[in-house]
């Protein structure tokens, strides 16, 4: 891992934005890495624009501040890329993962930057009964960047949730690796805040 | 053991392994979880405590004065609004010297209503006696809380932990919490020698004619000034058991040989400190954190002023038409010493406001003025203020 991971998650209330924070933040500890993971609450409402962080480092993390340059973005709702400050920050080489129906090539053109575009509501749809993209879209970072492995998400996972819930939740992350390329973002992990 | 958790969780986890027997919950952003979490804890049966839901913050404090007077050990936990409610309670609880523990989970104070995190509200009721420790991050959190029932216990006097909303209460981390034995080992059974009981009459809270008012006052502010050794010991006895310490009063890290001190309480310590590292261009400094506001540690800070040009007090809250809270008492403790360092005074983080990496270089950019500030808010954007509120 490089020294200090950044990563700025954003979403609306109610697709569990701070679990897919905390459940990076677990997995980060979980493969013996320093995680920290908080939301910047807004008015907590249903649909309304919320944003979380998540630091993953080799070393103690002490900075509380919120991650003004992350290296990587991950988006919940498409059209949150349209929303002012939600592009604002991210590194050079930074990286954005979207859930979107739309084509990684279309969502590029639109904010001509770096973007992998998966249909993550309606994976979960299939999987989960419901249009919850919050951890197919943490399955299919770690894929991307292989920073950490699906099992630490399986740990993180099982200590999260328990019964049917967690079984679905499973069988979603298995699925994940057909979705995305594998350690495509590697690289981008080593040039990440340089 | 070593745990992935939210820091109101931790907290919770480490309230329950002090044994409390009272609890008092009244839910108010961004503290709710800690009391949801001690519920959750009594409910499946992995505490054994009477938990009081209450209709109000009044009544949290009331309910939690109530037990302690009759000899339980007592916990319950505020923010913002909800500890302005309790405050008749507060001076109540402190000035007839009971022991208990209050979380305070760092919140704004309205208006204008914010839920975010800054020091308004602890700030607010620093006089009304009670023991006030600043944690830096969660595994001080947990660790304070638990010294926290030590020293409460040990001086009969009320204990606030005042741990920042959000930046902590909502952060999940790697913390050790732990293990009951170890508890056990350190917290001894609670024995209250004033406790109401039947068999021995005795009444408190009752009218003190002006003989005794001024008597009353001052042994409560001898009894804080003498809490400091006792503040002192709890955190050396944590330390002897599990090699952690919080600092006692204050710490102070950073090269020996800087000439600029900061000082800040809570959670804005790690990201100076990240951020000291980041900047070296900037120059070093030592980064003073104040773990006990009250009581005030006036002699550890001057010893820690010793040598330093300038000091820069970073404080969550301000007294508005008055200045920074803490600078001026910081003023106050270094009046009159030879070489005394030059002072400048700001407020920063406000209402939730963000204190970034980068104010580590535009405070010691901004301490090269001629005239120190005497006070002034940090990252005022002017621009959105009427001509005249500028």
């Amino acid at each position: 891992m490089k020294s200090l991971l950044e990563i700025r998650i954003h979403g609306r209330g109610g697709q569990g934005n701070v679990v897919a924070a905390y459940l990076l933040a677990s997995v980060a500890i979980e493969e013996g890495y320093y995680g920290q993971a908080f939301p910047s609450f807004g008015a907590e409402r249903r649909g309304a624009p919320v944003v979380a962080f998540v630091r993953m480092s080799d070393v103690p993390v002490k900075r509380r501040c919120q991650v003004l340059h992350p290296s990587y973005l991950i988006v919940q709702d498409q059209a949150l890329l349209q929303v002012p400050g939600v592009l604002q920050g991210l590194n050079e080489n930074g990286r954005i993962l979207v859930n979107s129906n739309r084509s990684s090539e279309d969502l590029q053109q639109q904010t001509g930057m770096q973007v992998l575009a998966m249909p993550a509501a309606q994976i979960a749809e299939r999987f989960l009964g419901r249009p919850l993209p919050n951890t197919a879209l943490v399955a299919a970072f770690l894929t991307l960047t292989g920073v950490c492995s699906l099992e630490a998400l399986h740990k993180a996972l099982a200590e999260r949730f328990a019964g049917k819930i967690l079984e679905k939740n499973l069988a979603l992350i298995q699925e994940i690796p057909n979705q995305v390329p594998a350690n495509q973002w590697e690289e981008s992990i080593h040039a990440a805040n340089t | 053991m070593q745990q992935t958790l939210e820091g109101s969780q931790a907290i919770a986890k480490t309230v329950a392994l002090c044994r409390p027997h009272v609890v008092a919950a009244y839910p108010i952003t961004p503290q709710t979880h800690i009391v949801e979490n001690i519920s959750k804890l009594v409910a499946e049966g992995q505490l054994d405590c009477e938990l009081v839901s209450v209709e109000s913050e009044f009544s949290a404090a009331s309910v939690v004065l109530g037990a302690s007077a009759s000899g339980a050990r007592a916990y319950t936990a505020s923010s913002s609004q909800g500890i302005l409610l309790m405050s008749e309670v507060l001076y109540n609880i402190a000035g007839l010297r009971l022991p208990l523990v209050l979380t305070c989970a760092n919140r704004a104070v309205s208006a204008p209503l914010s839920i975010w995190n800054d020091h308004q509200d602890s700030m607010a009721v620093r006089d009304a006696g009670w023991i006030q420790l600043f944690c830096a991050d969660n595994q001080e959190a947990v660790d304070t809380t638990i010294q926290a029932f030590y020293i409460t216990e040990k001086t009969e006097l009320p204990v606030m932990v005042c741990v920042d909303g959000f930046n902590l209460t909502h952060t999940l981390e790697s913390i050790d919490v732990p293990e009951q034995e170890l508890v056990d080992q350190y917290l001894p059974a609670l024995q209250f020698s004033r406790a109401l009981n039947a068999s021995r009459p005795i009444s408190m809270g009752t009218l003190v004619s002006p003989d005794y008012f001024t008597e009353a006052r001052h042994s409560h502010h001898i009894a804080l000034e003498n809490s400091k050794h006792i503040i002192v010991e709890a955190d050396e006895r944590w330390q002897e058991l599990t090699g952690r310490t919080c600092g006692g009063l204050l710490t102070v890290q950073g090269p020996e040989d800087a000439r600029v001190g900061i000082i800040s309480l809570g959670s804005t310590l790690g990201t100076l400190a990240d951020a000291m590292e980041e900047y070296p261009e900037s120059g070093p400094a030592k980064l003073i954190s104040l773990r006990a506001f009250r009581p005030f540690p006036h002699l550890a800070l001057a010893q820690a002023c010793q040598g330093l040009s300038d000091v820069v007090v970073l404080e969550r809250a301000l007294s508005a038409g008055g200045g920074g809270i803490v600078a001026n008492e910081l003023r106050a403790a270094l009046y009159g010493m030879s070489d005394s360092p030059r002072i400048h005074s700001y407020a920063a983080g406000l209402g939730g406001r963000d204190i970034p990496m980068d104010i580590y270089p535009r405070i010691m950019n901004a301490i090269k003025k001629e005239v120190p500030e005497r006070f002034a808010i940090f990252d005022v954007e002017l621009d959105k203020l009427d001509p005249a509120d500028r």
